[in-house]
């Protein structure tokens, strides 16, 4: 199991939610990744993504009005 | 002897409004396994202007087509076609519609990536929300088989809306999905839509509009013609495209155009340009800040700054002190006496 990060500063959306669906699908299940952008749409979309996906949101807030995301990547199966 | 029956896939385009869910929803209807897949093509409506828009901010973000694809309970694909879809916006084989939306080259595209996707997938047919006649241009029924052909999906592509309305595709003829079960929609009376998603309970759903994208919209339309014809080529990037969505902008000399913030969250958007554009904002009242696009000389600088002062508090002072930034060159501080209104002629606004 890994951890990873993913800086998507300054990406509008859907950018961000793209760049972390494609990091993603790179990982294996169990890994930790941490996105975090700017564009507080992410706050929805990235969460909304990782549902529908099969993905774990581990954290979701803002810090330092930056938004953090901590997902834990799901099953090949759900990560394909 | 057991008889099994193979789930069929689909793979469906969803771009967050109605016809796309319906469409999915009536495939889940049949038993058909539905992913969905949704283009970024840099001129989308989703996602940005949520980020760029102050304003908007008291209606909840969402992207509609991952909470299309909630309501469906579907996984969804996220796909950026920033860099290919250049060649359909510069040079659509088919034309533009009635502003520079290259709809009939769009779907084209949309339905041929999608046709890659199902391939490298394994899945079995396209799904789309297209309905005849819904649309001027790329929804006219002599356009639909364009689509079809030119995507390289012929036969597998089905539209669920209108496919009693069209010759059996094969989905139909090898009966994975039952053709009596599909809809005969036509024209551009929403009313049938509505209801189905009443029927099934959808509410909340994007409202129906002119399309999916600012190339359908005749003011950004306008920016991005006057883009091209001051570059002299038809060549963009995602910064261009992006920035056309923000702000007012003004070209009142041919070699520069100001593009100003209209508030807090087009301000912020606009700072992050900073470093790459001459910029400036009042110092001596609240006001926006102004990026200037082009070269500006000394004298262009002072018509940008008094420009940029009339956007702001200061606009019936006697004189406003602008901070101008060249990234290159530093700071300095320059005082103007604020444009009068009419002095600025409508056509300088884009
Ligand atoms: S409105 Fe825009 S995204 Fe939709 S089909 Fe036309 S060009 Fe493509």
């Amino acid at each position: 199991m890994g951890c990873y990060s993913l800086d998507v500063r300054n990406l509008l959306c859907p950018m961000p939610v793209i760049r972390t669906q494609n990091r993603i699908v790179e990982l294996n299940a169990g890994d930790i990744l941490e996105v975090r952008c700017t564009d507080p749409g992410a706050l929805q979309d990235i969460p909304a993504w990782c549902r529908i996906n099969g993905h774990e949101v581990l954290r979701n807030d803002i810090e330092n009005g930056e938004v953090v995301v901590i997902v834990r990547v799901g099953s090949a199966e759900s990560a394909r | 002897m057991t008889v099994t029956t193979q789930t069929r896939r689909a793979v469906a385009l969803i771009s967050g409004g109605l016809d796309s869910l319906l469409a999915a929803r009536l495939m889940l209807d049949q038993g058909i396994h539905v992913e969905g897949l949704n283009f970024y093509t840099g001129f989308c409506v989703e996602g940005h202007t949520h980020a760029i828009r102050e304003r908007r901010r008291t209606k909840p973000q969402r992207n509609n087509a991952l909470w299309v694809a909630e309501q469906l309970g579907i996984r969804l694909h996220l796909v950026e076609v920033v860099e290919e879809y250049k060649t359909i916006v510069i040079n659509p084989k088919h034309g533009y519609g009635a502003h520079l939306n290259p709809c009939l080259d769009c779907k084209g595209f949309m339905v041929g990536k999608a046709r890659a996707w199902m391939e490298a997938h394994g899945f079995d047919f396209i799904v789309t929300g297209e309905v005849i006649g819904q649309r001027p241009n790329s929804q006219r029924r002599d356009a639909l088989p364009v689509v079809a052909r030119e995507s390289g999906a012929l036969d597998r592509l089905l539209r669920p809306l209108c496919a009693k309305l069209l010759a059996p595709t094969l989905p139909e003829r090898e009966g994975w999905v039952d053709r009596e079960r599909l809809l005969a929609l036509n024209g551009r009376n929403r009313k049938p839509q509505i209801a189905l998603a009443e029927s099934y309970g959808f509410r909340d759903y994007a409202q129906p509009a002119g399309g999916c994208c600012f190339l359908t919209d005749a003011n950004y339309s306008s920016r991005l013609s006057d883009l091209w014809a001051t570059r002299g080529e038809k060549q963009y990037d995602l910064d261009d495209i992006m920035l056309l969505k923000v702000g007012r902008h003004l070209r009142p000399r041919p070699n520069f155009k100001l593009i100003v913030g209209r508030e807090e969250g087009e301000n912020r958007y606009l700072s992050g340009y900073r470093r790459q554009f001459v910029h400036m904002e009042a110092t001596s009242h609240h006001g926006p800040l102004a990026l200037i696009d082009g070269d500006a000389a000394d004298d262009d600088i002072e018509l940008a700054a008094r420009l940029t002062a009339r956007f702001g508090q200061g606009r019936n002072a006697d004189k406003v002190t602008i901070q101008v930034t060249d990234p290159q060159r530093g700071t300095r501080q320059i005082e103007v006496t604020p444009i009068p209104a009419d002095e600025i002629p409508l056509n300088w606004y884009l």
